[in-house]
């Protein structure tokens, strides 16, 4: 064998423990929600179209796309009286690399009939609280060094308070000036989900495509993020369920990615006719890679599955 | 030209008319966020470095770096001087510059120079070169009892440690990467 292949049979086998808690993380989540009575469902990884999201690239296939995440296909489903579904499933979103980031990784995605975005926290809590119980971790982790307590409740915290208490500028003013990503990435997400995991809420409607405005206060979204140990974990929101509204956000993501010189994705108009039928909801999509990183206690994606890219 | 995509360490960009290295580099995405290109930047003429972060619409010119075989000629106050075989064009390169490649540096050694359009950056030395032993204790012959090697004096005046055999006078081998003795050179 060359010196390569031996360093590459090394790299695998040093990731057995991961990919063996992986597997376990799998089927964990499986059985929570087989035991919450939600149906798993399969829908296609390659579809004609992609939400059109300012700042999420497909990778063509043919004259078609590798999806960025089931979502269409889920909602199509929900609309047509689907109530509860859950998928685990490779998605593919093009050019991003780094060490949380793979070009394809395993995305859950789930949701629900009746709920909103504050009873799918609850519904996150647990999820996350059984999946630690089948792996025997008990309620209190440690990932990188610091202890994280999985017991509910954990912190919840709107984007508006965050801003203030680790920036200088209002969330408004950050979006502004288009440094919101930036503010986020270098003064935000270091802080949150150390000590508890924490729920960040309420983010601005336009960062928000296809999530429902809040009754209360029109400007932001009923969205929220879960961060745990710093990872960005999961999105979530009530569902946007208006179809008007749902063709104006489109448009304006168009519009970005026409300014940002990016392909412009058609409205994708069988998932719009479809939300006339669709219920009051929640959905939540969650990278399952990263749920291994903080089980497995590492800080790289590459730890946790079996190839990267590069290593084909 | 780069796109943001390929941002990565030791990429070597040209910003503002000026060449920089990439020296840290990592990827962020928040959730249905933008693409962050963030890097820690080393300018090469001055040494003088910062964070900066790119999106994925920036593009960047590579930097204008090339290497030139030179041969090195004298030291002159606290300056090094180098010169083009062919041209006998003669470029100056600061201590700063030459760093630890000044430990040697002997009369006439080929070495590459890399230039930034037409200004000496750096250099870089041969893998091995062959140096002059000035100053070493004699050799106690049959003494296996102090240690495999000794400090010795090379003519550049960089102490080296060299096996005890080794006498004032002889030549070795020098790896130039590890700055490390590699072998006794019979003339």
């Amino acid at each position: 064998m060359s010196e390569n292949s031996e360093n590459r049979k090394e790299v695998l086998t040093r990731r057995k423990d991961a990919l063996q808690m992986r597997a376990s993380v799998i089927r964990a989540i499986r059985d929570f929600f087989t035991n919450h009575d939600y149906l798993e469902v399969e829908t296609p990884h390659r579809i004609p179209v992609p939400a059109p999201e300012a700042h999420i690239d497909a990778t063509a296939s043919g004259n078609w796309f590798l999806h960025t995440s089931p979502e269409l296909c889920m909602k199509r489903m929900l609309a047509a009286g689907y109530h509860r579904i859950f998928q685990i499933c490779r998605c593919f979103r093009h050019e991003e690399r780094g060490c949380l980031h793979l070009p394809e990784f395993t995305l859950l995605e789930w949701y629900r009939k009746d709920i909103d975005y504050r009873e799918m926290m609850e519904e996150c809590e647990d999820m996350i609280i059984s999946v630690a119980r089948y792996l025997g971790r008990g309620e209190v982790i440690t990932y990188q060094g610091r202890q994280i307590d999985l017991q509910r409740s954990w912190e919840r915290i709107s984007v508006r308070e965050v801003f203030e208490r680790y920036s200088s500028m209002s969330p408004e003013e950050a979006l502004k000036d288009d440094l919101f990503d930036e503010i986020m990435v270098r003064d935000i997400e270091p802080h949150l989900g150390w000590g508890k995991p924490t729920f960040l809420y309420d983010y601005p409607v336009s960062l928000g495509a296809m999530a429902k405005t809040k009754k209360d206060d029109p400007t932001v979204a009923e969205r929220f993020e879960i961060y745990i140990g710093s990872l960005e974990l999961a999105n979530a929101f009530s569902e946007l369920t208006d179809v008007n509204e749902q063709r104006q956000r489109f448009a304006r993501e168009q519009q970005c990615r026409r300014s940002l010189g990016k392909t412009v994705y058609p409205a994708p108009e069988k998932f719009l006719d479809a939300l006339d039928y669709m219920p009051e909801s929640a959905g939540a999509a969650l990278g399952v890679d990263r749920l291994v990183m903080i089980f497995a206690n590492t800080p790289a994606i590459d730890d946790v599955v079996a190839f990267t890219p590069e290593e084909l | 030209m780069y796109n943001a995509s390929d941002l990565k360490k030791g990429l070597k960009i040209q910003i503002d008319g000026e060449p920089y290295v990439v020296i840290a580099f990592s990827f962020a995405k928040p959730g249905k966020g933008q693409a962050l290109y963030r890097c820690k930047l080393r300018n090469m003429i001055n040494g003088s470095q910062f964070d900066r972060t790119f999106r994925s619409a920036d593009t960047f010119q590579p930097a204008n770096l090339r290497e030139k075989k030179m041969q090195y000629l004298y030291p002159e106050e606290g300056k090094y001087c180098f010169m083009d075989v062919e041209s006998y064009e003669q470029v100056f390169l600061t201590a700063e510059q030459v760093e630890d490649a000044r430990n040697f540096l002997i009369d006439n050694l080929e070495v590459e120079i890399l230039f930034f359009e037409d200004r000496p950056l750096g250099i870089t030395l041969p893998n091995f070169v062959e140096l002059t032993v000035v100053k070493a204790d004699p050799w106690v012959k049959g003494d296996t009892v102090s240690g495999k090697s000794k400090p010795v004096t090379l003519e550049t005046g960089y102490l080296i440690q060299a096996p005890p055999f080794i006498g004032e006078g002889e030549k070795i081998r020098v790896d130039t990467r590890t700055g490390e003795y590699m072998t006794r050179v019979k003339d």
